[in-house]
């Protein structure tokens, strides 16, 4: 399995990579992950597709999420296949991601 | 009775959503612009190249008025195979002059921009503000739910620029089939690079600038790869099908670095400092997939109807939520003086299958599964790879092999038949010709 805290990539450091892009962190969760409804998953697709490397698989078989870095790109739940797992909404107006050169 | 506040409401300053507010305000409506971001483009990624023309008769000289980083007077398209690329390579110096063709753009600068025009045209704009919901009489469309405190907006008509995951169109329920294996992830680093070295490395001058493509450049996941110059960046990333992406347990940075490790891109960007990572969702299911554009009171335009062509060759979307938007918001701002808000989404139909919004999509609805496909993505660039290799070894003193011995003993290797080669010719040639 492919653990957050063991990046693959060689050439930058993954924290190092989330550092060059800029969030306006809001109070609140925009996303939220029902961690007992993914104790059942044996696919943790959103563990491996992210691009911002956010679901942390817990020892017990859950998911930990955060939601500061998140591209708002939808990945995770598109590829989610556990009803009711992932509760996905916009952050609050204003907040969440800025893009400068993208 | 409830007055309305507008004419017409656009949700997301994105291109579809500009143009609209372009095309309605012009036409007297009285528009608003709703943006979720702090500016327009903060939300928004691409490749990426925008193809101008379209905005031709919506703002004439927009190429001496557009933020640009380079106008695209190279385009590439690679095949990889392990250690081995195939490219063809064309120039055009008329691409370099007015009407130009394509032009790299970043899009908090192209977005603010096209946006501006919106507002100059008499739209209002506003930021940091979600459209959280719509407001219904029945099943009309009737205006918006905002986060903003008494955020309801009323106006007789909604175009809805909401982008890929448009939770305005699935809400109406005219959003089309929204399946994972219908959309690619892409990931993208912006690198910096002196003005020097893109000209030297990439071989052009001033801002001329350079597009590639490439194809069997992420494994085992069906997508593809590119490559663009800005003026004194290089945008570099990857595009992943979803399903294949999650299921292949390969992160998609990972995918990338290997990507930029490959021996035909490396030279192109080693050294460079990342300045931005970014990700964004692409819709590629093309014409089948897509919704039915609207309902009573409400039009879909860009991204949100699946407006993206995604067809190898030609990866292009800016331009069809330009066009697509364009004409919504003609649409919508008639409708909304004529009252009669439940035709606009048939003339708005018509309207897009007159021009080459549909047109385009119709030509090209093969495409995204001809091209996604495990032959494209996996054995035709080695075939390729093989063929150019057996045909430029040079293997003294054993005379030259025949083209014909080489592309047959290619084909054996990588277990495509001859009649799957002529099938999928035909197929291409049906699609594309």
């Amino acid at each position: 399995m492919i653990r957050p805290d063991q990046p693959e990539y060689p050439d930058v450091a993954f924290t190092d990579r989330m550092d060059t892009v800029e969030f306006r962190v809001g109070e609140r969760a925009h996303i939220t992950v029902n961690g007992d409804a993914c104790q059942g998953c044996t696919t943790q697709a959103c563990v491996t597709a992210c691009p911002a490397n956010l679901f942390v698989p817990r020892a017990d078989g859950g998911i930990v999420f955060n939601y500061e870095q998140c591209f708002e790109c939808g990945t995770c739940y598109m590829v989610c296949n556990t009803e009711g797992a992932i509760t996905w909404t916009y952050p609050d107006g204003g907040h969440g991601v800025v893009f400068h050169s993208a | 009775m409830t007055t309305n506040d507008f004419d017409v409401i656009v949700v997301g300053a994105g291109p579809a959503g500009s143009a609209a507010a372009i095309t309605a305000a012009r036409a007297g409506a009285r528009v608003v612009l709703i943006e979720r971001g702090p500016y327009p483009g903060a939300k928004n990624m691409f490749g990426g190249v925008v193809y101008g023309r379209i905005m031709d008769t919506l703002i004439p000289g927009w190429y001496d008025e557009m933020p640009v980083q380079r106008w695209i007077t190279r385009r590439s398209t690679m095949l990889l195979a392990g250690d081995r690329s195939f490219s063809v390579d064309f120039r055009s110096g008329a691409w370099g002059r007015a009407p130009y063709n394509g032009a790299t753009v970043y899009r908090s600068d192209f977005d603010s921009w096209l946006a501006d025009q919106a507002v100059a045209a008499g739209a209002t704009l506003v930021c940091d503000t979600v459209v959280t919901g719509l407001l219904r009489d029945g099943t009309r469309v009737v205006g918006v739910q905002t986060d903003r405190d008494d955020g309801d907006l009323r106006a007789p008509m909604v175009v809805a620029c909401d982008g890929v995951n448009t939770f305005l169109a699935k809400e109406a329920g005219v959003a089309g089939d929204t399946a994972a294996g219908h959309y690619t992830l892409g990931v993208k680093e912006t690198l910096a690079l002196d003005r020097g070295e893109i000209e030297s490395r990439f071989n052009v001058r001033g801002t001329d600038g350079v597009d590639i493509e490439v194809v069997g450049s992420t494994g085992a996941v069906p997508g593809g790869g590119f490559i663009y110059t800005n003026l004194d960046t290089v945008s570099v990333g990857v595009v992943l099908r979803l399903p294949e992406l999650a299921s292949a347990r390969r992160r998609p940075e990972a995918i990338l670095a290997e990507f930029k490790e490959h021996g035909a891109v490396a030279p192109l960007v080693e050294g460079a400092e990342i300045v931005e990572y970014s990700a964004h969702l692409i819709p590629e299911g093309g014409r089948d997939v897509m919704g039915s554009f609207g309902c009573d009171g409400m039009l879909v335009a860009g991204d949100a109807a699946a407006l993206c062509l995604a067809a190898g060759i030609w990866l292009e979307g800016v331009n069809f939520a330009i066009g697509s938007g364009a004409v919504a918001g003609r649409v919508a701002a008639r409708s909304a003086r004529q009252n009669q808000t439940d035709v606009a989404v048939g003339q708005y139909r018509t309207e897009l299958e007159s021009n080459f919004v549909l047109a385009d999509h119709n030509k090209l609805r093969g495409a995204p599964h001809l091209i996604l496909g495990e032959r494209m993505q996996q054995r035709y660039p080695q075939i390729m790879c093989d063929i150019a290799e057996g045909m430029f070894t040079v293997e003294n003193p054993k005379p030259k092999p025949g083209l014909s011995k080489i592309a047959r003993s290619a084909l054996r290797r990588h277990k495509v038949r001859i009649r799957d080669v002529a099938r999928d010719g035909r197929d291409i040639w049906r699609t594309f010709g």
